[in-house]
């Protein structure tokens, strides 16, 4: 029988603000154990939490980065349970009027993963639909050992949003492409750095599968405990193939809650879930209600910048890049804002221009950054300098083949490209006499190509430029070398 | 409402007595609240606070924070600057 697998994801993101979610604490990751708390976090009794309104802006403009209605009244509630990460023994969450509803991210071919590109699914900009996002505040870190554990609590108390998703996601692949697309979305506008083996960007994974056609829901087991993407793709893929195996064989899945370990590459079971966990969710009496149509949705409105996919379709409109180059230049913020300086920067027709330096940094600089360990902050070649050699080459100044020489230069040195040029003797050569001298050379040494020309083979023209080309060191003007053959010729 | 669910949600060991006793007493509060639901709240809006204030908020400021030996004077037992505590098993 064929099944189909049902993922829904409940993501897990932290806010990047100064201070924690309702108090003035910092808000970061790696200090010194429990040395950003005070009384508000630590939950003793008679404190009075505020909200910290950084966090709230950031979670309204997700929200409308990600399509969703914007809650006009929204609160806090307390949800009650014992655990040692939660010193007041409630956490403070959202519950039934959360910040944002409903929106979605659509999967773009270029978020899947590179071998999964070329599937169907990848083009079919498929929009995996979201339930809620809310704001809550995150818990203390712990840490076990032989026989004890450890409590943190500078983690406790800082601003996590939690962005759960419809179970739109048919198989690990598009789990892999939502995560990170939405990690490119949330980093780009800096609401959160969503480094998952930070732990800015957790996900829980609810996963059951079901007979092909069938429309009721198979029997669910949560996932937990991914530290990448790809992590969560292959813990997917393992519980699907986990799931069916165990149906086809006869067996039942039971309600349950997996860990994923990624080194075994296997999921086990961590819990049953025994009886449905009472909360008692209640309004945070310490905490007033909130408006967002007193002018924060208005200001955020205003504030939103332009997320990846925006990015990706200006650079097709205005540069008329293919596809795939305005993805990856539109994928790192820091990428496209490199890309849109080097443009800046360079003379010559702007589409022209354009996908001269997209093939640049695809096919030259990403791989040299990564050759080098470096990453785009390292990169020594300034904009202004990667600018002025595609301008170079536009003029005609030098040809490709030699700039792409300059660029490795560049790479290495950081020197300017005008320098690297006169250094390396690299000046192409347009000058028309020198150029006639090297096309006369290549016609009296290849007698065969000159008759194949005259015979209307106009391939031969091509042999003889490169021959011409090759005599001049690669120093000759393509272009032009090969309008001085084509008068020779016809003379 | 089952007075042992509500003492197991807030950790209360009580004597079978106390769970006698408490039961009716639970019984008379929740009685005594419950006549709120014979008002007629048709077409007012639900609301969490009595007082008509919104967006209480504080900018994103950092303060100082407790020296940690003050954050960990409560702490039965520490190590490493962490307070430390039974195993917890997941
Ligand atoms: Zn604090």
């Amino acid at each position: 029988m064929e099944y189909e697998a049902v993922i829904g994801l409940e993501v897990h993101v932290q806010v990047k603000t100064h201070s924690k979610m309702f108090c003035g604490c910092k808000n970061e990751f790696g200090a010194p154990p429990n040395t950003h708390t005070c009384p508000v976090c630590l939950g003793m009794p008679g404190v009075l939490p505020t909200p910290n309104l950084e966090a709230v802006k950031k979670t309204v403009l997700t929200g409308l980065m990600l399509g969703c209605e914007i809650n006009r009244i929204c609160k806090f509630d307390r949800k009650s349970y014992f655990y040692p990460d939660m010193p007041k023994n409630y956490q403070i969450s959202q519950y039934d009027q959360p910040l944002c509803l409903d929106g979605g991210v659509v999967l773009g071919k270029y978020a899947f993963p590179k071998d999964a590109q070329k599937d169907p699914i990848a083009s079919a900009k498929k929009n995996v639909r979201l339930i809620r996002i809310h704001l809550e505040e995150d818990v203390a870190k712990s840490f076990h050992f032989e026989t004890t554990s450890g409590i943190d609590f500078n983690r406790a108390g800082t601003p996590l949003m939690e962005i759960v998703t419809q179970a739109d996601i048919a198989s690990p692949e598009e789990a892999f492409a939502f995560l990170s697309t939405l990690q490119q979305t949330l980093s780009q506008a800096r609401i959160s750095d969503a480094d998952m083996e930070k732990g800015q960007l957790r996900c829980d994974c609810n996963i059951s599968v079901r007979p092909k056609g069938q429309l009721e829901f198979g029997t669910k087991c949560e996932i937990k405990n991914m530290n990448s993407i790809s992590g969560v793709r292959r813990a997917v893929a393992y519980e699907i193939t986990r799931q069916i195996q165990t149906i086809s064989n006869g067996g039942k899945i039971s309600q349950e809650t997996r860990r994923w370990d990624d080194a075994a590459g296997q999921t086990y079971l961590m819990r049953t879930k025994e009886q449905a966990h009472d909360y008692r969710y209640f309004p945070d009496p310490d905490l007033m209600p909130m408006r967002t149509d007193l002018g924060l949705v208005e200001s955020m409105k205003q504030q939103m910048p332009e997320t990846p996919s925006m990015r990706e379709e200006r650079y097709m409109r205005d540069y008329a890049l293919n596809d795939y180059d305005a993805s990856v230049l539109s994928s790192d913020i820091d990428l496209s804002h490199y890309f849109e300086g080097v443009l800046n920067a360079a003379q010559g027709d702007r589409q022209k221009v354009a996908k001269a330096i997209a093939n640049f940094i695809i096919n030259d600089l990403l791989g040299l950054l990564g050759g080098a360990d470096q990453t785009l902050a390292d990169c020594k070649i300034m904009p202004e300098h990667f600018g002025g050699l595609v301008s170079c080459v536009d003029a005609g100044k030098i040809s490709s083949k030699q700039a792409k020489e300059v660029f490795v230069e560049m790479f290495a040195t950081g020197k300017e490209p005008s320098t690297i040029i006169q250094e390396k003797g690299m000046v192409q050569i347009s000058d028309e006499g020198a150029l006639e001298s090297f096309a006369k050379q290549a016609i009296e040494a290849n007698p065969k190509s000159v008759d194949d020309y005259r015979a209307g083979k106009m391939a031969a023209l091509n042999a003889l430029k490169g021959q011409a080309i090759k005599l001049s060191k690669g120093k000759a003007n393509p272009q032009l070398i090969g309008e001085v053959l084509e008068k020779l010729l016809n003379a | 409402m089952d007075v042992s669910y509500v003492a197991h949600l807030a950790r209360l060991a009580l004597s079978q007595d106390e769970i006698t006793r408490f039961q009716s007493q639970l019984s008379g509060v929740l009685e005594h609240v419950g006549q709120m639901q014979k008002l007629d709240v048709e077409g007012i809006e639900p609301t969490a606070h009595a007082s008509p204030v919104y967006n209480v908020f504080r900018e994103d400021v950092e303060l100082p924070s407790l020296p940690v030996e003050d954050a960990l004077k409560n702490a039965p037992q520490q190590a490493n600057n962490l307070i430390i505590m039974p195993k917890i098993v997941e």
